[in-house]
């Protein structure tokens, strides 16, 4: 089965690659927002707080721009009958996870070292803890951006159900990642925000079971 | 021994009623047929068949070789092609086919995939990006498609869509040599098509009629 999903993420990969569907979309948002961001704030001195929440702002938005388009391409272009008859549900669901994991672990590499540069209130005195909520949090965007896109994919209007669905099931996750960002920028000890961490742990895990227990259905007609 | 089997198959969208108790049991080797005119749920009913959609009731079953799948579990056993399957015009019409099989978990055999490019003269454009093709030729290699992982089942809906003659001849001998051995299943309307088949199921007023071909 993995090995399928594999294949299926090297299309993807080599399919985005040529096309450029999602990469193009995603660095234009980045840099937009950004120098928006920058634009506003001006001479402004910003406090570590909310240079914390920005990050997981513009995070929020670029995602919101690039990671519907693993399925919702599929679905424009008619490809999605392909896929129906080679792959199993499963292997479909597996490797469109594997390549929005790629894609968003790209995307918020290049979104946290433009941030850093240009941002000079965004100091992170716990690098180490921010390094593993950071990549539990791009899981979790992931995993919850992959399902809702999977069902937006079959709505006729998918620019405007992608944010809506997403927002009230990715803002428990940003509350998490934002208040860990602030914690980790005061540089306090793992103990005094384990319980966010674990809860991040927790979101990964409630939303992959729940990813492969709905795609079955979102995914046959 | 390959058999395929529908049991009180229905079908409905909302209220109206598609197709309703679809009763077969063709049995390989054999060319089939499913006629009706337009609209009347010919493709639908290929779709229930290969799992694309879901029945409203009833079953589907396919025996090959002694083990019993239902569409979902029997996707390698499948072939399909219709017109409104779209192949990504990014890739070439060898990463088609072969990605198509790497999915599937399946072996390339690469001579049987230059075989079925030439017998359909596209060996020359395997190369190609798709997105270059002509829609005929697109036809073409939605057939080889069908084909490629040798199935034990091939549902080809409306078959020669866009081909010409000489292209509807390459798609018939195929099928023909296929039926020798497995089951292939045309989805058309086409009187010459329905001639060659052994069994043909005429979907009409939503009650189907079978009769020998």
């Amino acid at each position: 089965m993995l090995k399928r999903a594999l294949w299926l993420f090297n299309k993807d990969l080599t399919s985005e690659l040529r096309t450029r569907y999602a990469i193009n979309a995603l660095a234009m948002f980045i840099v937009v927002t950004i120098s928006v961001i920058l634009f506003a704030i001006g001479e402004e001195k910003i406090s570590t707080a909310l240079a914390a929440g920005l990050l997981w702002v513009v995070i929020f938005f670029s995602a919101m721009s690039g990671l519907s388009r693993a399925f919702v391409s599929e679905e424009e272009r008619g490809t999605n009958i392909i896929l129906q008859l080679i792959a199993s549900p499963t292997v479909v669901l597996t490797g469109k996870l594997f390549y929005n994991l790629i894609l968003v672990f790209a995307m918020n590499m290049v979104i946290l070292v433009l941030y850093s540069a240009l941002f000079d209130s965004f100091v992170l005195k716990n690098v180490f803890i921010f390094f593993f909520s950071f990549v539990l949090g791009n899981s979790g965007l992931a995993f919850a951006s992959t399902i809702i896109a999977s069902i937006i994919a079959k709505a006729n209007s998918k620019g405007t159900l992608y944010p809506v669905l997403s927002f009230p099931i990715l803002l428990p996750l940003l509350l998490m990642l934002v208040e860990i960002t602030k914690r980790c920028a005061d540089g306090v000890a793992f103990e005094e925000i384990s319980p966010e961490f674990f809860a991040l742990i927790s979101y990964n895990v409630v939303m992959a079971t729940a990813s492969y227990m709905l795609f079955d259905f979102i995914w046959k007609e | 021994m390959i058999k395929l089997e529908l049991k009180n198959l229905t079908k409905t969208f909302e209220r109206r009623v598609i197709f309703r108790n679809v009763n077969l049991d063709w049995e390989a080797p054999g060319l089939f047929g499913v006629a009706g005119p337009n609209g009347s749920g010919k493709s639908t009913l290929v779709k229930v068949i290969t799992g694309l959609i879901s029945p409203s009731s009833g079953d589907v079953k396919l025996s090959v070789g002694g083990k019993t799948y239902h569409p979902a579990t029997a996707i390698d056993h499948f072939g399909f092609a219709a017109p409104y399957l779209v192949l990504y015009d990014e890739f070439t019409a060898k990463e088609n086919l072969e990605l198509s099989m790497k999915i599937r978990g399946l072996q390339l055999d690469e001579k049987y995939m230059d075989e079925l490019l030439e017998h359909f003269s596209l060996i020359k454009r395997k190369n190609d990006l798709v997105r270059a093709y002509s829609s005929g030729m697109k036809q073409r290699l939605k057939i080889i498609f069908a084909f490629i992982h040798n199935p034990a089942l091939v549902i080809l809906d409306e078959p020669t869509a866009n081909l010409d003659a000489e292209g509807k001849e390459k798609v018939y001998l195929l099928a023909r040599k296929v039926a020798k051995e497995k089951i292939v299943i045309f989805a058309t309307n086409e009187e010459e098509e329905l001639r060659m088949c052994k069994e043909v199921v005429k979907i009409l007023d939503h009650k189907p009629a079978e009769r020998a071909a």
